[in-house]
């Protein structure tokens, strides 16, 4: 896989990122929504640790 | 092949070394920064050695950054707030998970984990069990109490992650658990290196089953003891299951950082993405690069958030190896797993003792059973080392020439005496996770 297309996963990673992040804004204190959305959010974290970290930490 | 049909994540587990290095940097510095602006005891701690976040630019900057012990934690896990005290980083509501150490080494410490960092360990342990070819059609059977110790809890949510089917054995005995493998057909397992040999033990004599025969089970992945990477116990262990064996080593207040592959060259990966791991001379703290030269190991989690491991002195003995693995992975290896701890290598009679060297030698004379004990005591002024046995029901009538063997294999694996006692089979105690095999009698008396 190269470069691109490990850009485009992060991409796709932040995407998710902040449709979880809205949820939980939009949740109104509704559980149901705001903790599935904390679930997507820690998934989300396992995504950068493997792709974006990756991407934007291994380089000076 | 595919690289995705070897590792679990080909980017990292095949990064070159220098960017690997960046990466670790880079890490570091985001879980110091974090630990630094929201633990008020690690902000004390650097404060007062005058360092901060600013101050760490290169991996060998991080040599400064002070270390935190397990006795710290007691400490500051008397403050508030209840029950985790000053290390907490996160509000007490995001902790979703208690777990606590198993106290080996004294008053337990409480671990919490926010959900991020429970899925940062089923990660983890993702990466021990694919490198072990764990995949989507295996089912594995857990044989462990369910409890608040973490040990295999991170194994079961990385089984589900990877699209492993788990079987819970919890609250079962011994032999209804080896009964569910046998039913279901598991076809792999996770437990302690004494449970293994004791589930292998308990199948033949109360069920009449041979384990290797009978059952399925075609890889184990032990840890909590270092048995796995003792050869003499390893061979034990495949022999009686038929199945390979592998080691992981982990902590509940570091995460699982280490793990054997499926080349198994003799040693485990440390999981470089992960975690930092350095390695100091137990006398002089002197970093340690070279391989083959035991050292104390000190250990950074990266990304692990609501109570940071950094720069943890984990008193595991450990040294690098010499060669790379074959297996592709640049994670460089620790020869040989956990030699030791610093507190358990202990010098008798003047001569450096690790217990790991007497289990080498015990398992590894197939008359003597799985199961057995060393007493360090002072007789008089002198050091006395007894070690207590169980002979198999097939050795007797020659216990005289395998307390001969036992006895020579050990001074010259140990370059020590021993008083040995032969207790009947099965008076020994048994465990079902860690065993505790090794006394050291004089500490309680200076």
């Amino acid at each position: 896989m190269d470069i691109q297309r490990l850009e485009e996963i992060d991409r796709e990673i932040g995407i998710i990122k902040q449709a979880a992040q809205r949820l939980k804004e939009y949740s109104n204190g509704i559980q149901a929504i705001d903790c599935n959305a904390r679930r997507i959010l820690a998934s989300a974290k396992m995504l950068e640790i493997n792709v974006s970290d990756l991407l934007r930490m291994s380089r000076k | 092949m595919n690289p995705s049909e070897v590792y679990w994540n080909p980017f990292l587990e095949t990064l070159p070394r220098e960017r690997l290095e960046v990466l670790q940097l880079k890490k570091f510095q985001r879980i110091f920064k974090w630990t630094y602006e929201h633990s008020r005891f690690h902000r004390r701690l650097y404060e007062s050695a005058g360092i901060t976040p600013d101050d760490i630019r290169t991996l060998d900057d991080i040599r400064h950054v002070p270390k935190v012990e397990k006795s710290m934690m007691r400490d500051i896990q008397l403050k508030e707030p209840f029950p985790y005290g000053e290390a907490l980083c996160v509000p007490l509501e995001d902790v979703t998970e208690f777990r606590q150490t198993s106290g080996t080494t004294g008053q337990p410490v409480y671990q919490p984990d926010t959900w991020e960092d429970w899925e940062w360990w089923a990660e983890s342990w993702s990466f021990i069990l694919y490198a072990q070819g764990y995949r989507k059609t295996d089912r594995v059977f857990i044989p462990f109490g369910y409890n608040i110790f973490v040990a295999f809890w991170a194994g079961h949510y990385a089984c589900e992650k990877m699209g492993c089917e788990v079987v819970p054995g919890g609250v079962l005995n011994t032999e209804a658990r080896i009964l569910k493998m046998k039913e279901l057909r598991a076809t792999a397992l996770m437990a302690t290196p004494t449970y293994v040999l004791g589930m292998a033990d308990t199948a033949r004599r109360k069920l009449g089953i041979d384990p290797a025969k009978d059952l399925n089970i075609r890889r184990i992945t032990c840890a909590g003891e270092p048995g796995a990477s003792i050869p003499s116990t390893k061979k034990r262990m495949e022999e009686a299951w038929g199945a390979k064996v592998y080691d992981h080593i982990g902590a509940t207040e570091i995460g699982a950082w280490s793990f054997e592959c499926l080349d198994q060259p003799g040693g485990l990966h440390v999981n470089e993405a992960l975690f930092l791991v350095e390695i100091e001379d137990v006398d002089t703290g002197e970093l340690i690069t070279e391989p083959e030269r035991p050292g104390k190991m000190v250990i950074t989690a990266f990304d692990r958030i609501a109570q940071p491991c950094l720069r943890f002195d984990s008193k595991d003995i450990i040294q690098w190896a010499k060669d790379p693995c074959s297996c592709g992975r640049t994670f460089r290896l620790i020869k040989g797993g956990v030699i030791g701890r610093a507190d358990d290598i202990t010098k008798v009679k003047g001569v450096l003792l690790a217990p790991t060297a007497i289990e080498e030698v015990v398992r590894g004379i197939p008359e003597i059973g799985n199961d057995y004990e060393v007493v360090v005591a002072k007789r008089g002024d002198v050091d006395e080392i007894t070690l207590k046995i169980e002979l198999l029901e097939g050795a007797q009538g020659r216990e005289k020439e395998v307390l001969g063997r036992l006895k020579d294999l050990l001074r010259l694996k140990t370059n020590l005496g021993y008083r040995i006692e032969v207790f009947p089979y099965g008076s020994l105690p048994r465990y079902e996770v860690k065993a505790r095999r090794f006394r050291d009698l004089r500490k309680k008396e200076r």
